[in-house]
C-alpha cells in the first residue's frame, strides 16, 4: 500500500523527488488512518529553511491535533493550497492530491536517514 | 435519554419569532420623555426574537431538558472526575453573607469571607504536605500557568536565565505543554517506559543546567502512580529544577498521600474537580498554586493571613509577586464550596474518597479486562485507561463508536483518543460517588456493546440512536463550522 517511490520517515512523513531535485512532502495513509479525519492544517511560509525532523506545521483531525515534522532540510518554495479549503485531500488522497508542501535545495545525502516503502511496512506492522 | 422531540422542538429561537409578538406589557410612560442619543450611535437593524413568554419558558425548558449532567446520569469521564456535588455546597455558596459580598468591600466587612479562604489555604497545604498556598487562579491550567510564571521568576531572581527547559512526559494533560510554552519555556516531551512511568534514563540524559523544571502528573493520565517518582524527584532536584505537579487526579491520593513529601516543589489542585464544584464545558473553576516554603515570595495576589494578636484576616501581596492572575480574589464561589466539601467530609471521610476511587476503577477493570484491552495490565488508581484497538483490527468499530453507544444506554462517553500515547483509548473514571450497581451496570453495558461490536456493527456506526440528534458529521462541522443564526430571508 505504500508507494515503492517514496521515502518515509518514522513519523509517517513520506517525500517524493521531483526530477529538478525539488521533492514533493506529506503524511502516509497509517498516520491519515490514526489521525482521522483532519480538519485543519497549518504549513510553514514559503520561503522558510526547514531543518530535517524539525517540527513545521500543526494538522488537526477530530481526535487530535498533532505536530509535522520534515522529513528533509531544504527550503519551502509551494504549499499546497488547496488543503487549507478541504483538508479532507488529506485522507482522501495522501499520497497524490494530499501532498502538503515542496522544498528545494535538499540534500540527498539526509535519504540515508530515511526508510524504503519496505522498512516503513514493516515499521507500522509492529 | 429517550426525549422526545417534534419539529417545533427543533425550531432555533429566531425561528419561532412571530412579528409583533412580545413577552411582557410596558405601563404607560410617566417621567418625561428623553431625547435619543444621536443616530449613529443607534442602529435599528438588530435581528431579536419576538416572543410571549411562554413560548421563550418552553423553548429553554426543552433545551435544559436535553442536557446531560452527572445529576442526571452516570459520567465516567475519565481525568475530568465528574462526581457527584453535595447539594449542600450550593446551599452554603448561596448564603447572602457569602453571595452578596462585592469584591470592592472593605476587609473589615468581609472577615467571615476572608476566614473561609484563610482555613480553605491551611487545609489544602495540610492535604497536600506543601507549606504555602495562592487561591487566586480561576482553573488548573491557570494555576499550571501560576506555578510555571513562579519556576520563571525563581530561576531569574537566581540569576540563572539560562534555565528554560521544561520536561513533560508524554502521559501529561495536554494544558501542561501549553502553560509552559506560555510562560516562554521550551518543552521537551519525556517518554513513558514500558510499564507506564516516567522513563527514568531519558530522565537523566535530558536533565543538565538549561533545565528549569519538570511538569508531571501523579498519578499519570494512564491512572497510573509512577512507581519511579522519588527518583525523578531526586533527579530533577539534583540538576537544579523545580518539580511541578499537575494535582487534576488528587482525588486518589486524598488522605493517603502528601504531594509535598514526595519532594514536589509546587502543584496545583482542580479544586472543582477533586473537591466538588458543578464543571463542565469549560467552567467555573479553581486552581489553587500550592507551594514549599522557598518559593513563597513568588506566589500570585491575593493571599489572605490572620493576625492572632487582633483576630483580624487581611490580604496581602507577596514581595516578589507574579502578579494577580485574574480580576479580585479568585473564583470566590468555587471556593466556598470547596470549604463547604472540606469540612462537611472532616479527615476520615477524605480518606475515604481515594479509597473509593481508586476501589471503583480497579472493579470496573478486572471486571472488563477480558473484553477489551488493558494496555498496562496493573493496578491502576482513579480511573483506568482501556484500548478498542482490536475492535478497530477487526469489526471496524472505532472508540467512537463506543463512546456514542454508550450514549443509548443513558452513560456519558469517557474520554477518547487520550492519553495520545494509547490507540483506540477510553478513559474511563468512575468516580468515588457511584455505587456498585451503577458500576455493575455500566459494566454490563460495555459487555453488551462488545457483543454489538461483533454482531451487529452497523449499529454502533451509526449509534447513538436514543438521541435528539443522531450521530453527527463532526469533520464536517469542523471543517465548515456553522457558528451563528442567518435569516433565511437575507
Amino acid at each position: 500500500m505504500n508507494p515503492k517511490d517514496l521515502k518515509y520517515s518514522k513519523d509517517h512523513e513520506w517525500i517524493k523527488l521531483q526530477s529538478d531535485n525539488s521533492a514533493l512532502i506529506g503524511i502516509t495513509e497509517f498516520a491519515t488512518d490514526s489521525l482521522g479525519d483532519v480538519v485543519f492544517i497549518e504549513l510553514p511560509d514559503v520561503g522558510s529553511k526547514i531543518k530535517q525532523f524539525e517540527k513545521i506545521g500543526e494538522i488537526e483531525s477530530v481526535k487530535a491535533v498533532s505536530d509535522i515534522y520534515t522529513p528533509i532540510s531544504g527550503e519551502i518554495i509551494e504549499q499546497n493550497t488547496e488543503l487549507i479549503d478541504n483538508p479532507e485531500l488529506i485522507n482522501n488522497s495522501p499520497f497524490e492530491d494530499g501532498w502538503m508542501f515542496k522544498v528545494k535545495n535538499i540534500d540527498s545525502n539526509e535519504l540515508t536517514n530515511l526508510m524504503d516503502a519496505d522498512e516503513y511496512d514493516k515499521l507500522i506492522e509492529d | 435519554m429517550n426525549i422526545e422531540i417534534n419539529n417545533i422542538d427543533r425550531k432555533l429561537l429566531m425561528d419561532r419569532s412571530s412579528p409583533g409578538r412580545i413577552g411582557a406589557t410596558l405601563p404607560p410612560l410617566d417621567v418625561p420623555k428623553q431625547k435619543l442619543p444621536p443616530n449613529n450611535y443607534l442602529r435599528d437593524n438588530i435581528d431579536l426574537p419576538e416572543l410571549s413568554e411562554s413560548e421563550l419558558v418552553r423553548y429553554f425548558s426543552k433545551l435544559s431538558q436535553f442536557n446531560f449532567s452527572i445529576d442526571h446520569n452516570f459520567y465516567p469521564l475519565g481525568s475530568c472526575t465528574m462526581k457527584y456535588n453535595p447539594k449542600i455546597n450550593d446551599e452554603i455558596a448561596s448564603m447572602k453573607g457569602l453571595s452578596n459580598l462585592h469584591p470592592l468591600q472593605d476587609e473589615s466587612t468581609i472577615q467571615g469571607a476572608l476566614k473561609l479562604m484563610f482555613e480553605l489555604q491551611e487545609s489544602l497545604c495540610e492535604i497536600t504536605g506543601m507549606d504555602n498556598i495562592s487561591l487566586a487562579p480561576m482553573a488548573g491550567a491557570d494555576g499550571e500557568l501560576a506555578g510555571m510564571l513562579m519556576t520563571k521568576a525563581y530561576h531569574l531572581s537566581n540569576k540563572n536565565p539560562q534555565r528554560k527547559k521544561i520536561l513533560i512526559p508524554d502521559s501529561a494533560h495536554g494544558t501542561n505543554p501549553a502553560s509552559a510554552a506560555m510562560a516562554g519555556f521550551e518543552v521537551i516531551t519525556l517518554p513513558s517506559d514500558p510499564k507506564g512511568n516516567a522513563d527514568i534514563e531519558a530522565l537523566k540524559s535530558s536533565v543538565d543546567e538549561t533545565l528549569a523544571g519538570l511538569m508531571i502528573t501523579l498519578p499519570s493520565t494512564l491512572g497510573l502512580f509512577d512507581t519511579n517518582i522519588l527518583d525523578v524527584c531526586k533527579i530533577v532536584h539534583n540538576a537544579g529544577g523545580i518539580v511541578y505537579g499537575d494535582g487534576a487526579n488528587l482525588n486518589s491520593l486524598l488522605g493517603r498521600v502528601k504531594l509535598g513529601e514526595l519532594g514536589f516543589d509546587i502543584i496545583h489542585s482542580n479544586l472543582h474537580k477533586t473537591f466538588t464544584q458543578p464543571h463542565g464545558g469549560g467552567g467555573p473553576g479553581a486552581g489553587p498554586v500550592i507551594i514549599k516554603k522557598f518559593l513563597s515570595d513568588y506566589l500570585p495576589s491575593p493571599i489572605v493571613k490572620y493576625n492572632q494578636k487582633t483576630n483580624y484576616y487581611s490580604l496581602y501581596s507577596p514581595i516578589n509577586t507574579i502578579g494577580k492572575m485574574g480580576a479580585f480574589h479568585g473564583n470566590f464561589g468555587a471556593l466556598v464550596r470547596a470549604y463547604s466539601y472540606i469540612k462537611t467530609l472532616g479527615g476520615s471521610g477524605i480518606n475515604q474518597i481515594s479509597q473509593n476511587a481508586v476501589i471503583n476503577a480497579n472493579y470496573i477493570r478486572t471486571q472488563l479486562k477480558d473484553y477489551f484491552t488493558l494496555p498496562f495490565d496493573r493496578t491502576c488508581m482513579h480511573e483506568v485507561v482501556l484500548s478498542a484497538k482490536d475492535y478497530k483490527q477487526k469489526y471496524n468499530i472505532s472508540a467512537l463508536d463506543i463512546a456514542k453507544r454508550l450514549i443509548d444506554y443513558g452513560i456519558h462517553p469517557p474520554t477518547m483518543y487520550f492519553p495520545l500515547i494509547i490507540d483506540e483509548a477510553l478513559l474511563i473514571e468512575p468516580t468515588e460517588t457511584e455505587s456498585k450497581d451503577t458500576l455493575d451496570y455500566f459494566i454490563e453495558v460495555m459487555k453488551t456493546i462488545s457483543k454489538e461490536a461483533k454482531d451487529n456493527p452497523e449499529l454502533l456506526h451509526n449509534a447513538p440512536h436514543n438521541t435528539p440528534n443522531t450521530r453527527v458529521d463532526e469533520a464536517l462541522a469542523a471543517r465548515n463550522p456553522n457558528l451563528r443564526w442567518t435569516s433565511s430571508n437575507i
